[in-house]
């Protein structure tokens, strides 16, 4: 939506500037402008580069030896060049390890969040449910919380339930806190569906289920598909609640392991910087591959 | 809009009990993970507690003993210069790009995503990329030295007077992108008549952005406050993975506090006393974002 917006503005802009442009003396407009231009992409590219620097340096570090960065400096220019600093990560750090229980967690908790939560924006938007915005915004709410009040008692809690230090307990708790954010996007989504499409769909005779399933789900994949790739990003490069309710070194994901990268190779900047490589690799993998969707989503989310 | 109005009489009369099931599972979820253990950290603000025996109530005892915890208020100013440093100058860089890369034109989806690309990494890794270079061989000294402000060069992290703005750059590094696709969003909704006809008045540049950029950003303003003051309280991966609070906790913020109040000093009362605090300063955020939800979802 966003896309067919800039478009039309781009356009827009274009058409009324085009008359302007041959009605005046042509060579010091387009001077100007080319000045201007030229200005732009020196300040924006300066300011990108600015921006990209420290990734262009982590890499350019996770490939260096440990004997030239102990030679020569962190901060000084490749003299070596190794993958070796990734073996280390990999296997002798734990990094392999920590990254599929990463996908362990992520994968099943975006999965059922976005489950849960698309019956729940359903049912509220959808039927005439009593109190059905005091839930809303119950559910709205309980995300919004600052996550400290909850951390003593959630890790009591999985001790209790007998999942402490299991990846069970990290998925629960990430479903349970993240769902009311998503209730409320999708719901603000979901109300938007005109209500003939499920009117003709009760004629039919169908039921609530294949309605929320064949019907509202399917109009509703945009927002589904932002949600996800955020999602995905919050859930995985989530640090607080795995070091809430994990202990064992083994049941860390990967970003609770960078930190134990960060202890036990102390100084040793390549492998610290071929694990902080890895370690976010699957998230800009996502935004790469669904960027618009992703930028989508940061602008559902915001409650105007 | 008429339609499902009309519709609603023969709805109310009958919520199918699967629709009923729907609301009712995540809330339960919620209930059970959100919800029941926030009402436990309240009761447990009142106590002390080890975590092995039980709770013993002592009143408001963890509350006043704050008063006199020079630690706490290190943390506490610390959380408060975060929100206006952090909170501000992520806005006004936010604005700054967003107003910078609003056109479209050639090159353009290369700038905002070199911008935005920090957004998708964990805070963790932020905070070692940057770690690398706040080294005193690292980058950082290296370039002031280059420059001539070899007088500059610092241990940065090591510092108690740099540790804590040596903290809040990383931490900007990343929101920037964030709170410039906020604003690059506000800015498309504004109608391109309203500044031509500025331009045809005579506006100069500072007055077209201060009559109208400003106020037609009104919304998105509070939108970006809000995240900002939620983001800011719940400040915590980079802070640890840079600094764990130190040195002499002066980086501590309230949230480093009461995770190593909490987890590494084992003293829960006094942790969940400390989180109330962090509760106390984002309620009136959520409390607006709220209301603000509420109309929307009239």
């Amino acid at each position: 939506m966003t896309a067919t917006h800039t478009a039309a503005h781009a356009e827009d802009t274009e058409v009324r500037t085009a008359p302007a442009k041959t009605a005046t003396p042509r060579r010091p407009v387009l001077d100007g402008r080319r000045l201007r231009t030229a200005g732009f992409h020196l300040s924006a590219g300066a300011l990108s580069a600015l921006w990209l620097l420290p990734i262009v340096l982590v890499l350019v570090t996770s490939t260096r030896t440990f004997d030239d960065i102990a030679a020569h400096g962190v901060g000084s220019r490749p003299h070596s060049f190794t993958l070796d600093g990734f073996r280390q990560a990999w296997v002798d750090g734990g990094q392999q390890r920590a990254l599929i229980n990463s996908m362990l967690v992520t994968l099943p908790t975006v999965a059922l969040s976005l489950g849960l939560a698309s019956m729940a924006a359903f049912a509220l938007s959808r039927y005439d449910l009593p109190f059905r915005r005091v839930l809303l915004l119950l559910m709205l709410g309980g995300n919004l919380l600052p996550p400290q009040i909850l951390l003593i008692p959630v890790s009591k809690l999985s001790e209790v339930l007998g999942i402490y230090d299991r990846l069970y307990a990290l998925v629960g708790v990430q479903v349970g806190f993240g769902v009311g954010f998503y209730v409320f996007v999708l719901h603000g989504f979901m109300r938007a569906i005109p209500g003939e499409i499920q009117q003709a769909a009760v004629i039919d005779g169908a039921s609530p289920w294949q309605i929320y399933w064949r019907i509202i789900l399917p109009l509703a994949r945009p927002a589904l598909a932002a949600l996800t790739a955020l999602s995905f990003t919050w859930i995985f490069n989530d640090l607080l609640w795995a070091i809430t309710v994990l202990r064992t070194d083994s049941q860390m994901p990967v970003t609770a392991s960078l930190i134990g990268l960060q202890g036990q190779y102390v100084s040793m900047w390549n492998v610290i910087a071929a694990g902080s490589v890895i370690a976010a690799a699957p998230t800009v993998a996502v935004f790469l591959r669904f960027q618009r969707h992703f930028v989508a989503g940061l602008n559902l989310g915001a409650v105007k | 809009m008429a339609l499902i109005g009309s519709a609603r009489r023969s709805r109310a009369t009958r919520v199918p009990p699967v629709v009923l099931a729907f609301v009712l599972v995540p809330l339960l979820a919620e209930g059970f993970w959100v919800f029941w253990p926030a009402l436990q950290g309240f009761y447990l603000s009142l106590t002390s507690w080890d975590g092995l025996a039980a709770p013993k109530f002592v009143g408001l005892g963890n509350y006043s003993e704050m008063v006199h915890d020079a630690v706490f208020r290190t943390a506490a100013i610390n959380t408060v210069l975060w929100l206006l440093l952090f909170g501000g100058l992520s806005a006004a860089l936010g604005l700054g790009t967003a107003m910078l890369l609003q056109k479209e034109r050639r090159g353009i989806g290369f700038y905002r995503a070199a911008l935005f690309l920090p957004v998708v990494f964990s805070l963790v890794a932020t905070a070692l990329v940057w770690q690398a270079m706040y080294q005193p061989d690292g980058l950082i000294n290296n370039v002031l030295e280059a420059v001539g402000l070899g007088g500059w060069k610092h241990a940065w992290l090591a510092d108690q007077d740099t540790a804590f703005y040596a903290v809040i750059v990383p931490a900007l590094w990343r929101q920037v992108g964030y709170v410039m696709v906020l604003y690059l969003a506000g800015l498309k909704g504004v109608d391109p008549v309203l500044y031509e006809a500025a331009k045809v008045d005579g506006a100069t540049r500072w007055q077209q952005f201060r009559h109208i950029t400003l106020p037609q950003l009104r919304s998105v303003n509070a939108v970006v406050l809000s995240v900002i003051v939620i983001d800011s309280l719940r400040s915590f991966d980079v802070v640890w993975a840079l600094t764990r609070g130190g040195p002499y906790h002066s980086s501590e913020l309230l949230s480093t506090y009461m995770y190593s109040t909490a987890f590494q000093s084992l003293r829960l009362g006094y942790g969940s006393a400390l989180a109330v605090v962090i509760f106390v300063l984002a309620f009136g955020v959520i409390v607006s974002y709220l209301v603000r939800a509420f109309r929307e979802a009239d």
